[in-house]
């Protein structure tokens, strides 16, 4: 097939489901351009897109980038891809905006993830414990975190059968060689469903409250291969540390200062070996267990294999 | 802003002797802000690393301001490490603790050529924390085995090169390449160091089991 071909066919595919249009209408377009009036062939897809776009009263994003391809919901680590997965729906939220359908969590046997749906893409309702095939559906971030958005493209298909959700756990192993900023005793938006962490007494979306302490930890746990953000909610950080909110509060009203509750903290654990265990969302894992490595290492087995090296 | 500042360096693990032998440095673009490379002999790449071992010795060695350089040993050698102004919470550590006393550390390579054209590797350190023996030896076994992971690939690199009909399936290694473009130390006196390293460890224990 001729390059030229090859780009009307995947034009063709992406409009067949929005337009009457013909193959041979695709490839005249593009080969006007081409042939005639010497545009590179990227630039002329663009154009002829773009017409077919402008035709079909659609925006860019609502057509997939030269088909959708089948994923697994662990395998999500890029925004803006077009993708295909069969996920179960297990819980749906309130949405918080008109714009909005639905909301709510996604999970497949490797992992889960949110979802979004507009309110304009007009596709039937999801069911809490459903089972869907979902077809070009575009992945998106934030802070850090994945979630996949429904649109006007997406082609929803319910599976008549149960689908194993997996909790998407990860391990790690190695020394604690960073404790981040927002770290120690924090303070958190009170608004109900807010719980955003204030920033000189001001929260992102309500601006000036009176927020709530609360403790935790960001920190990078690195085993010499990899940097792995671990984040320790307070009871985590009450565990790790044996410091409970209430003496934080007291450290800190003593001081008349909060960071030094994070300074304490920080001498207590950079430097430390750890293994943890929990949960991931984005490129954070939630620490549930965790175990300081205390005891031994085994020089052993390695001495073994660099004596025969 | 582009993926690669999003992504933290990871801290490698290397023992002082290869450490010290890492005076190649490199940027992988020509952003202003790219970060910076210490190439390590056996073949890697490091913007960070993460030490441990025996604080020896520390001194100020600063003229108008505090300059605090501390000597950290490990089995191989001696790391060099300094903190001034700009590390205060470092530099602190280094005034107030008394040698002899074990630590970790988090920092970066930095190199440094003297007037005679030697080229010192030294630490400038992110974060130093005194640790217990549990900690130093678990860094020494760790260490040991990243650092032979990563002569292993040089070899296989190496192999390769000499047998290119063989058909290796040995993955490209092109900080391998560098090395051995850039440095003529041989990467087994490394692996040597990590027995060293690791033997010094067994007989520890064996004196610390009979005793």
């Amino acid at each position: 097939m001729s390059d030229v071909r090859q780009h009307a066919d995947d034009i063709h595919e992406q409009f067949s489901d929005h337009l009457e249009l013909s193959l041979e209408d695709v490839e005249e377009r593009l080969t006007t351009l081409v042939d005639e009036y010497k545009v590179p062939i990227d630039e002329a897809r663009r154009s002829v897109t773009n017409h077919y776009l402008e035709e079909a009263g659609l925006e860019r994003d609502d057509i997939s980038q030269g088909g959708s391809e089948a994923a697994n919901i662990e395998d999500v680590d890029e925004p803006e891809q077009w993708i295909d997965i069969t996920a179960k729906v297990i819980e749906l939220w309130d949405p918080r905006s008109d714009s909005v359908a639905q909301v709510g969590l996604l999970g497949d046997p490797t992992g889960t993830i949110k979802f979004t749906k507009w309110a304009k893409s007009d596709l039937p309702a999801l069911e809490e414990g459903g089972v869907y095939d979902l077809r070009n559906v575009v992945t998106d971030e934030y802070q850090g975190r994945y979630s996949v958005k429904l649109n006007s493209t997406t082609v929803v298909e319910e599976r008549d059968e149960e689908l194993e959700v997996g909790d998407d756990t990860s391990e790690v192993e190695g020394a604690l060689v960073d404790m981040q900023r927002g770290s120690g005793l924090i303070k958190r938006c009170p608004k109900e469903d807010c719980t955003r962490v204030l920033q000189n007494g001001r929260c992102n979306e309500h601006g000036e409250v009176e927020g709530e302490f609360d403790l935790r930890i960001k920190a990078v746990v690195d085993d010499g291969i990899d940097a792995h953000e671990v984040i320790f909610d307070k009871d985590a950080t009450e565990d790790l540390t044996g410091l409970s909110l209430e003496e934080a509060k007291e450290m800190a009203m003593d001081a008349l200062d909060t960071t030094i509750v994070a300074d304490e903290i920080m001498d207590d654990i950079v430097g430390t070996y750890y293994r943890i265990e929990g949960p991931t969302f984005g490129r954070y894992v939630l620490a549930d267990e965790v175990a300081e490595l205390d005891g031994p290492a085994d020089a052993e087995q390695l001495l073994i294999r660099a004596r025969s090296m | 802003m582009s993926q690669t500042e999003l992504t933290r360096e990871v801290a490698r693990r290397v023992f002082a002797s290869e450490f010290n032998d890492s005076t190649y440095t490199f940027k992988e673009s020509d952003d202003e802000r790219a970060p910076n490379y210490a190439l390590l002999p056996t073949g890697d790449r490091a913007n960070r690393v993460f030490i441990a071992g025996t604080l020896t010795e520390t001194e100020d060695v600063g003229d108008d301001s505090e300059y605090w350089r501390g000597r950290v040993v490990d089995p191989t050698g001696t790391f060099f490490v300094y903190a001034g102004q700009y590390q205060p919470e470092a530099a602190a550590v280094l005034r107030d603790t008394e040698p002899p006393a074990y630590v970790a550390i988090v920092g970066k390579p930095r190199t440094y050529e003297t007037d005679d054209g030697t080229v010192n590797v030294s630490v400038r350190p992110e974060s130093i924390a005194v640790v217990d023996a549990a900690t130093r030896d678990r860094w020494v076994v760790e260490c040991a085995e990243r650092t032979l992971d990563r002569i292993e690939a040089f070899e296989e690199w190496e192999a390769e090169q000499e047998a290119p009909e063989s058909g290796s399936t040995a993955p490209t290694n092109e900080y391998a390449q560098m090395a051995h473009e850039r440095y003529d130390s041989p990467v087994i006196n490394y692996r040597n160091d990590v027995i060293a390293a690791l033997e010094q460890l067994e007989e520890t224990d064996d004196v610390e089991a009979t005793a």
